[in-house]
């Protein structure tokens, strides 16, 4: 690793002792001798295997459930139904302020994506479990469903989940989170060139060879302690104790080495219901997602569709930017009112533009819910404007590299969202990154600095 | 409670194996997997469950020097076998040649594909001492690391061989 010591020499002291260093890595040992212990390590005497019953179905009304063979089927010993969860509703970023509670631990009248959790079943062997699973029945009447988010945002629109009317997240801001800075339709009647691009993306599964689950322990006294490999340990503390109505210092969670999460274990979904398993059976209770439950269950990335209205002068200047975000939560909140309004907080990037409007919804389909995934709610952003950084730059006939050296924010520039930039180095990583790729460009960009008036 | 007490009792077969190299004797319920026994009857939790339709590869083992996934090996079928894993193969505290690669040349992330990707990675220099670059991506084109760390791994692998073959010379 090669430290670029020209670059803000005046801003360092150079009394580095880790960076530019290789340092092994504390982990490393107990990975290669199979030594470190995730969550499903843990092995406990007497341990119960709790599987789920799902929906089938994008959207239904639950007329009835019976699981009276499943709770003859050999090896059964316990089914749990909504009616059995203390406070069935949440959400999980509730004690943060983004509510409302919009999930069920498990269904109650309806089923809102397919897969949806409905009847946990719990089992000496996992085996048991499964095949009782299969002996639930719930009669359902199926409703109409809608996939797509500007379908859903339409008047007439099968409502999706009720706490959330018109299918689109109410922030304090409105139907959608906005931005707007500087006159939007001068900067439009300004520019020598106008580009309008759809981009759209899919829901991605954040795959960890690891699945999601949790191992529980009763430890007496009415108290538990659960091994699970969350990312988000607090959220899944304050979840469980108020989905469970159990104060917090009666439920340990152990948490510790993940097998790979990329934001798909930050859902408070398998601890509650095994914690609660735990609780009803007095013996200690295992919750895995299988593969198929990782892929198809768990949340992935939500999909985007971003729109991007751009004016930009012969010059490379871009005067106006317009962009108009949906991100599809699916069914439920989790972490997507969130994501969207991360985007737009984003929007219009590392670029300086005068003139800019944004305004991102967070809408609810029949879909999985989406949640947390790697750089959720800009990733996909960067995507949609980098793809269109490079479209501007071939429409004015601009190298695409030069096009962003115009462009690129600097210290003292004012972002749409009236933060002042600070600290910016855009214009240094795109030098060096101009030498690195060979990808040449005029001196003069070369000589530009993130200093303000550099 | 009847139906609990029925489920319980259900028929149990004796097995016996050598497990890095140590006489094991259990009893398991007959169709249970070579993974299920290795981690919840033997305490050997070195070789992981991903997928337990053997796709990831991280359940991989050693039986008899073959490469083996554990998730679909029924137990059964190792009786009188020699298994070794991960956990078995530092001898007296000192790693293995590849332990100590996959360590110093950051090959593990999260570390769930690692005792899988080391067993994949054994088996193929057991076979092949200086295999080429080719050779140990199709030795390891069973095992998933979703950190993506697979440049790493590779060159531990090959890193690993020469040091063996240094020991040889």
């Amino acid at each position: 690793m090669e430290l670029r010591k020209n670059y803000f020499a005046d801003e360092r002291k150079d009394d580095l002792h880790e960076i530019g260093q290789s340092r092994p890595r504390s982990d490393a040992p107990g990975h290669v001798t199979g030594k470190t212990a995730y969550f499903a390590d843990r092995t406990f005497p007497g341990l119960l295997h709790l599987k789920m019953v799902r929906s089938p179905h994008h959207h239904a009304r639950i007329k009835g459930i019976d699981t009276s063979e499943a709770l003859k089927h050999p090896g059964v010993v316990r089914v749990l139904t909504a009616k059995d969860i203390p406070h069935n509703l949440y959400t999980i970023l509730i004690l943060i302020q983004v509510g409302p509670e919009d999930e069920y631990v498990l269904a109650e009248d309806k089923v809102r994506w397919k897969g949806e959790a409905v009847v946990a079943v719990v089992a000496e062997t996992e085996r048991a479990a499964q095949e009782a699973v299969d002996k639930v029945k719930v009669d359902y009447e199926v409703l109409p469903a809608v996939f797509d988010m500007e379908e859903a945002l339409k008047p007439g629109a099968p409502l999706v989940n009720e706490f959330h009317p018109g299918n689109f997240y109410l922030y304090d801001s409105g139907d959608h989170r906005k931005v707007r800075f500087g006159d939007i339709e001068k900067g439009f009647a300004e520019a020598d060139h106008v580009l309008e691009q759809t981009y759209a993306s899919s829901p991605i599964e954040q795959a960890p060879t690891e699945t999601t689950g949790c191992v529980v322990m009763p430890e007496g006294n009415d108290r538990f302690t659960c091994h699970t490999n969350t990312q988000a340990m607090f959220f899944t503390l304050d979840n469980t104790s108020i989905i469970l109505q159990m104060p917090g210092h009666k439920l340990h969670m152990v948490g510790g080495t993940v097998g790979g999460g990329f934001g798909g274990k930050v859902d408070v979904i398998v601890e509650p219901i095994a914690i609660l398993a735990a609780r009803l059976t007095g013996r200690p209770v295992s919750f895995i997602y299988g593969r198929y439950e990782e892929m198809q269950i768990s949340s992935p990335r939500a999909a985007e569709k971003i729109i991007i209205k751009d004016g930009v002068m012969k010059d490379g200047r871009i005067v106006a930017r317009k962009v108009t975000g949906y991100t599809d939560a699916g069914a439920y909140s989790r972490h997507s009112p969130y994501g969207a309004q991360k985007g737009a907080a984003h929007y219009p990037g590392p670029y300086t533009v005068p003139n800019v409007w944004i305004d991102t919804y967070c809408v609810y389909t029949n879909r999985t819910p989406s949640s947390a995934m790697r750089g959720f709610g800009v990733t996909i952003a960067d995507f949609a404007l980098e793809v269109q950084m490079d479209k501007l730059a071939r429409l004015i006939g601009m190298d695409p590299l030069e096009f962003r050296f115009v462009n690129a924010y600097r210290d003292g520039d004012m972002k749409a969202h009236r933060q002042p930039t600070t600290g910016a180095a855009l214009i240094e990583c795109m030098q060096e990154a101009s030498r690195a790729a060979n990808w040449p460009v005029a001196e003069k960009y070369l000589q530009m600095s993130s200093y303000k008036g550099g | 409670m009847g139906v609990a007490r029925e489920e319980k009792r259900m028929a149990k077969v004796p097995i016996q194996f050598v497990l890095n190299g140590d006489e094991k004797a259990e009893f398991v319920e007959s169709g249970s997997t070579l993974l299920k026994v290795l981690r919840e009857k033997l305490g050997d939790t070195s070789p992981k469950g991903g997928c337990h339709q053997g796709t990831c590869g991280t359940c991989s083992v050693l039986v008899d020097g073959e490469l083996r996934l554990s998730c679909l090996t029924l137990a059964e079928t190792c009786e009188g076998a020699s298994v070794t894993t991960t956990a078995g193969l530092a001898e007296g505290g000192v790693l293995h040649p590849l332990q100590r690669a996959f360590q110093e040349g950051f090959a593990t992330q999260c570390g769930f594909c690692t005792p899988g990707m080391i067993m994949a990675a054994k088996a193929l220099l057991d076979r092949v001492p200086n295999p080429t670059r080719e050779e140990v991506v199709d030795a390891i084109s069973g095992n998933i690391c979703r950190c993506t760390g697979y440049e790493p791994i590779i060159r531990a692998i090959l890193s690993a061989a020469r040091s063996n073959s240094h020991h040889a010379a």
